[in-house]
């Protein structure tokens, strides 16, 4: 039974190595890709209910006892993650079909994307650090794909920077591994944590070094400050859906790798690397306020919210509380769905318009109301509005800043929350109202391109609505964070 | 064994460094193949360079194995990097194509319809 946990990585994977046979068959790939997805989502949510029954499931593969193996553990943050992505997938999915276009999903656009689910997906469930580099390539193998796939100037332009960026992450990933292997001499991430508890105390200088190593190569990956400079750029250039991917899934990764390591190694580095992590998060925070209210691109202004919300978890991660450890996985989880539909809702106005600035149209509301009332909901969710997602994960992470004093930060979080706001409402009231301005092109499938953005709504806002119903879940999630001896215990078995 | 070791692989890493800083793209994707060297011989110093065996289980000779996970990864980590240097000579003769040339600052701006 344990082997369940395997689903999330293997439906996809067989999902993906079959489309590539049948590349020319569209039909084939689409019906195959959304089966697989929906299959996907199917065994996450047993899975869901399978770790809250049973606690955290752990599978060595190989029968290999578990520090000598390489160990798959599904604990309950890791199994909410993959749901979630599986989700994002599925509308995702659905909306290349309208928007992607012929030419592209004649040349594996399909097995791409499931490929870099099978990265996202391993990378969240892996227990071994070596095992989470070689998922990590795999995602980003195929996210650099995803990103050149149709070869536009605009796109080989973003490749290129973004290829050079991860080659050079994933060299320090890979030093950091050696660094850390010559210290502990194990890959299997419980165990590096017992070691590094046990034998050193987690005080020595070189443990440190490497704390701040490992915050820089997933830093890179998330966007953090100093090293989101990339991100802007390459985000930019790819098309809607692979933007919606990336936008939901690929620096959460970063994120998701960053509360690992520092809450199952590093959590005793309190004189130098978590304050550093707080530190960079915050100025993160500030960085991506003054660049989502300086532009007018929609897709620009969404991709600086991306920054804000890295900052905003990170910032409630360095706290390492219970409180704001949960506040960290609500947001996360919220953020992540939020970003799906938001990068969607730019997508359908960028059809209709033909623009991303927002300076090149007004008067959207008069043509469709619908639309304008989706991003609405969507906008106020981003910035945390009480009923809506946001809301409950801001004001646990805000509680716990100030619960240990942290008043800067605090109010940096709180402050930042009316800056997301304001950047959204530009894009409300200025694409949305006003004189009719424009040319706007309504021979597009508007509903059945709406199907799949309504649909990842209607989840965020149920995901607000009922954030009671998942605090057993989250609560669930959080015990191995904070209590790194229950993942031991897990993985170790003893 | 290890101080030589790292002094080199120090040099390795500063000859990648300043490649990836130059502007032609060919000599950035020779930095990074420089670079993925320097990476995977530290791993190889980092595992420790003791004299043993070869880690093949009836080799007659010394007493002991040379640790055989270092090797393993570094397999492993070869053959990532060769996928992705691949790609990305790949990717630099189609950008050659397209940009018409292969100096990195014609890849610069990303064309924002924001004026």
């Amino acid at each position: 039974m344990s082997n369940l946990v395997l689903m999330p990585i293997l439906i996809p994977f067989f999902g993906a190595i079959f489309l590539m046979l049948l590349p020319r068959k569209v039909m084939v790939q689409r019906t195959i890709a959304l089966i697989t997805s929906v299959v996907l989502i199917l065994a996450n949510i047993y899975l869901v209910y399978y770790v809250y029954q049973n606690g955290i499931v752990a599978v060595t593969l190989g029968n290999w006892p578990a520090p000598f193996g390489i160990s798959i553990v599904g604990d309950m943050l890791a199994i909410l993650l993959v749901t979630t992505t599986s989700l994002i997938l599925f509308s995702t999915l659905l909306y290349s079909f309208y928007s992607i276009g012929m030419p592209r999903e004649r040349f594996l656009y399909y097995p791409s994307v499931l490929f870099m689910i099978v990265g996202v997906n391993g990378s969240f469930l892996t227990g071994d650090i070596f095992n989470l580099f070689v998922f990590f390539e795999v995602m980003l193998m195929a996210s650099y794909v995803l990103l050149v796939l149709g070869g536009t100037k605009v796109q080989l332009k973003a490749t290129v920077k973004y290829l050079l960026i991860n080659v050079i992450g994933s060299a320090f990933l890979v030093m950091a591994i050696a660094l850390l292997y010559s210290m502990i001499g194990t890959l299997n991430m419980a165990d590096i944590s017992q070691k590094i508890a046990n034998i050193h105390g987690g005080n020595t200088g070189m443990i440190t070094v490497v704390a701040v190593l490992f915050l820089f190569v997933f830093g890179l990956k998330a966007g953090i400050f100093p090293l989101y400079f990339w991100l802007p750029g390459s985000y930019f250039a790819p098309p809607i859906p692979v933007l919606a991917l990336f936008g939901g899934l690929l620096t959460k990764v970063g994120v998701y790798a960053i509360i690992r390591f520092y809450t199952l190694f590093f959590y005793n580095e309190t004189s130098f690397a978590l304050p550093l992590l707080s530190t960079l998060a915050i100025i993160t925070i500030v960085l991506g306020v003054i660049g989502a209210i300086s532009y007018y691109d929609m897709k620009t202004i969404m991709i600086y919210n991306i920054l804000i919300a890295v900052g905003v978890i990170l910032f409630s991660v360095s706290l390492m509380t219970r409180e704001a450890m949960t506040g960290a996985i609500f947001y996360l989880i919220h953020d992540m769905l939020i970003k799906g539909t938001l990068f969607l809702v730019i997508g359908v106005i960028i059809a209709i318009t033909g623009f991303s600035s927002i300076k090149r149209f007004s008067g959207l509301m008069s043509v469709k109301p619908s639309l304008g009332w989706t991003f609405f909901i969507g906008a106020l969710g981003l910035a945390g509005i009480p009923p809506l997602s946001g809301f409950i994960g801001k004001l646990l992470i805000v509680e716990g800043a100030f619960a240990v004093q942290h008043y800067v930060g605090g109010i940096i979080v709180l402050l930042s929350s009316l800056f997301v706001l304001l950047s959204m409402m530009k894009i409300f009231s200025k694409g949305f109202w006003g004189e009719k301005k424009g040319t706007f092109t309504l021979d597009i499938p508007y509903r059945k391109m709406m199907v799949p953005v309504l649909i990842l709504l209607a989840i965020s806002v149920a995901y607000g609505i009922f954030s009671e119903g998942m605090y057993p879940l989250i609560d669930k999630a959080v015990d191995p964070l904070v209590d790194p001896s229950i993942y031991i215990q897990a993985v170790l078995g003893e | 064994m290890e101080l030589l070791m790292s002094i080199l692989i120090g040099l390795m890493f500063m000859a990648a460094t300043y490649l990836i800083l130059s502007k032609s793209l060919l000599r950035i994707i020779l930095g990074t193949a420089i670079l993925s060297h320097g990476v995977n011989l530290l791993i190889l110093t980092m595992g420790g360079l003791k004299k043993g065996k070869a880690p093949l289980l009836d080799t007659p000779g010394l007493p002991a194995y040379n640790d055989p996970l270092p090797q393993a990864l570094i397999l492993t980590a070869i053959v990532i990097s060769f996928g992705v240097t691949a790609f990305f000579l790949v990717l630099a003769y189609r950008a050659y194509q397209e940009l018409d040339s292969e100096s990195v600052s014609k890849t610069r701006g990303h064309e924002a319809d924001d004026e």
